[in-house]
């Protein structure tokens, strides 16, 4: 393993009730989260290779961790999201190096498929600094019921040193879906898109 | 007495390797299990509350019960624990009183008669609130190496007529206990406190 792990953590949430209305089956979604050692931290370094590497690492970790959460197998998943936050001494850079490149495949290796873009957002910030992690359906992006965001949050992370990098994972899409668009039986699967 | 109805659970899981000295040979895990819930005396004072908590003890139990699950699920592992709630704005910090014995009572329920009292701590929130959870040792208040907090909440909980409910377990000291004191192997397990 590349990537030196401080800590890691799984949130798992279920909503069963919203504005009164049964949620049956309830929704369901996972976010894993590793914090880790930032080998660039302080300084400006050219090549971002370690980082790309330990990007492909955690892809696998993340999302296996994420499904193991949620009790379901891969496949059954159905939209996905992803994350970082550089501590204070790293630069936003470090976030994309870990996401971008590399990050992808593993997860869809894990997930079974996955044409969609994985949604993502960064930033750089201190310990307890908030992660939305962006959600969208994982074979068609315009798939409208799976719009979402996940909240993430670790009071002693990141560190000045430290990348915090979050997988989300779920099973479902928001629990009262009723803005229309494209439905997740509709799917053609083929672009990614739609 | 009014039904619990229940809208939403998290269960968070944090795995600790080390932070900042040696790795630990077998890293800290700590749980976390929240569940957001109607406040059925919100918006009103409402002289007899009491009964309220035995309409807890089944969710209660139900917590405990996934708090082990999520840690391996044996029981024997859990070395620490402790409890908390948030009240939403239109509730009173008497509300948060009402988890004492159902939280209380599901965890010693759980791992078998633990001796020690469950530390808690509760207060008056908005959504997003955050809590630390103290935590102690569960068959020995005084024992040292186990006094910890693990700070939980939801980005949307509680609303002003809910509560959110949490309880946590531990399964060893802080990664990096040296600061003496009664040692867990020094319990003698009379009073709960040594």
């Amino acid at each position: 393993m590349k990537a030196r792990i401080r800590k890691l953590a799984t949130f798992v949430e279920e909503t069963c009730n919203e504005m009164g209305r049964i949620i049956d089956p309830p929704t369901r979604r996972a976010a894993a989260v590793a914090v880790i050692e930032n080998p660039h931290a302080g300084k400006y370094v050219e090549d971002l290779s370690e980082l790309i590497a330990i990007g492909e690492e955690l892809g696998e970790l993340l999302t296996q961790r994420a499904v193991e959460a949620l009790g379901i197998s891969g496949p059954s998943a159905e939209s996905y999201g992803k994350a970082a936050a550089v501590g204070e001494n790293g630069e936003i850079e470090h976030a994309a190096a870990i996401l971008h490149p590399k990050l992808g495949t593993p997860v869809r290796r894990v997930l079974g498929k996955g044409a969609a873009l994985i949604p993502s957002s960064k930033k750089r910030g201190g310990m307890g600094v908030v992660l939305d992690i962006p959600l969208g359906h994982k074979d068609a992006a315009f798939v409208r019921s799976h719009f979402d965001g996940m909240e993430v949050r670790i009071n002693d992370a990141p560190r000045a040193n430290e990348i915090m990098v979050a997988i989300a994972v779920t099973d479902s899409g928001r629990p009262l879906a009723r803005v229309g668009g494209l439905t997740k039986d509709q799917i053609k699967g083929e672009d990614g898109l739609r | 007495m009014p039904e619990v109805q229940l809208r939403k659970k998290l269960t968070m899981v944090e795995e600790i390797f080390h932070e900042g000295g040696p790795a630990a040979q077998i890293p800290l895990r700590r749980a976390a299990a929240l569940v957001v819930i109607h406040n059925p005396f919100s918006g009103k004072y409402v002289e007899q509350i009491e009964k309220f908590m035995d309409d807890l003890k089944p969710l209660g139990l139900e917590m405990a019960k996934s708090l082990v699950t999520a840690l391996g699920g044996d029981p024997k592992i859990i070395e620490g624990y402790g409890k908390g709630a948030i009240v939403g704005s239109a509730g009173e910090i008497e509300h948060g009183a009402l988890w004492h014995v159902p939280g209380g009572y599901a965890m010693r329920e759980v791992l078998g008669g633990a001796k020690a009292i469950v530390a808690s701590t509760k207060k008056v929130g908005a959504p997003g609130t955050r809590l630390d959870v103290p935590i102690t040792h569960i068959n020995a208040s005084y024992v040292r190496s186990h006094f910890d907090a693990m700070e939980v909440g939801i980005a949307d909980a509680p609303r002003a007529d809910e509560i959110l409910l949490a309880l946590v377990m531990t399964t060893g000291p802080r990664v990096h206990a040296r600061v003496g004191g009664l040692k867990a192997s020094e319990i003698k397990g009379e009073d709960g406190l040594r």
